[in-house]
């Protein structure tokens, strides 16, 4: 039974990636949207956590959000899938059910 | 002096806006920025400070066509034309998050926390997003 994690705070402000990475459990995906997206940028404090999560975990970010931000695929550390909407809506329906942190 | 002189005295305050929020995620910079802009209209002594994840308010190249919202940061631009010119940046912040001067869409004074510290002390007002 596979869950997909979104969290859309970002990890600078919020515990959710925190709680979330804690709780997500190995196959399961986690998906970065919203201000969430700041979690999946190259050369931040956060990216030595993130990499060790990618590790167990599938990461996704959703590409809008980070281009109303003003970030690239180039800013988003290896490994982590750029996914639209549509990419988003299949993630949900792929995965068994969704946990959405707020 | 009359009521009428004391009114017409202008009065010129320090005000600082400490920016600390990301922009788009919530109404706080949006916000931020229309205040700022009456505070300059008033011909106030306006300082912007940028720290914490609101130094993400100021990253270059943001597009906001994909998520439906309006782009406001070329606002940031502008300010220069409302004679809002004294912006600061909290280096330590743009560390954590891995940004540089270079992705910034205005041009910033970069201070370390002790400096930061000091220009808020120096402030008339604080008003804190």
């Amino acid at each position: 039974m596979s869950i997909l994690h979104t969290v859309n705070k970002s990890p600078f402000e919020k515990s959710s990636l925190d709680s979330c990475l804690k709780l997500a459990k190995a196959g399961s995906g986690v998906l970065l949207i919203e201000d969430g997206v700041y979690g999946a940028l190259k050369g931040t404090a956060r990216e030595a956590q993130i990499k060790e999560a990618a590790q167990n975990l599938k990461l996704y970010v959703l590409g809008p959000d980070l281009n109303a931000r003003g970030m690239t695929g180039e800013r988003v550390i290896d490994g982590i899938e750029i996914v639209d909407y549509a990419g988003f809506v299949d993630l949900a329906a792929d995965h068994d059910k969704v946990n959405a942190w707020l | 002096m009359s009521e009428e002189e004391m009114m017409d005295d202008e009065v010129v305050k320090k005000f600082m806006f400490v920016n600390r929020r990301a922009p788009y995620g919530s109404i706080y910079a949006l916000e931020s920025l229309e205040v700022v802009l009456i505070a300059a209209a008033f011909d106030q002594d306006v300082s912007l400070v940028f720290s914490d994840d609101g130094v993400f308010q100021l990253k270059k190249g943001q597009e906001t066509e994909g998520v439906g919202m309006k782009n406001f940061s070329p606002t940031y631009r502008a300010l220069e034309m409302y004679d809002v010119e004294k912006l600061y940046v909290s280096k330590a912040s743009m560390d954590e998050r891995g940004l540089t001067k270079d992705d910034l869409i205005v041009d910033v004074e970069v201070l370390g926390d002790e400096a930061l510290a000091d220009l808020m002390d120096d402030q008339d007002v604080i008003f804190s997003f």
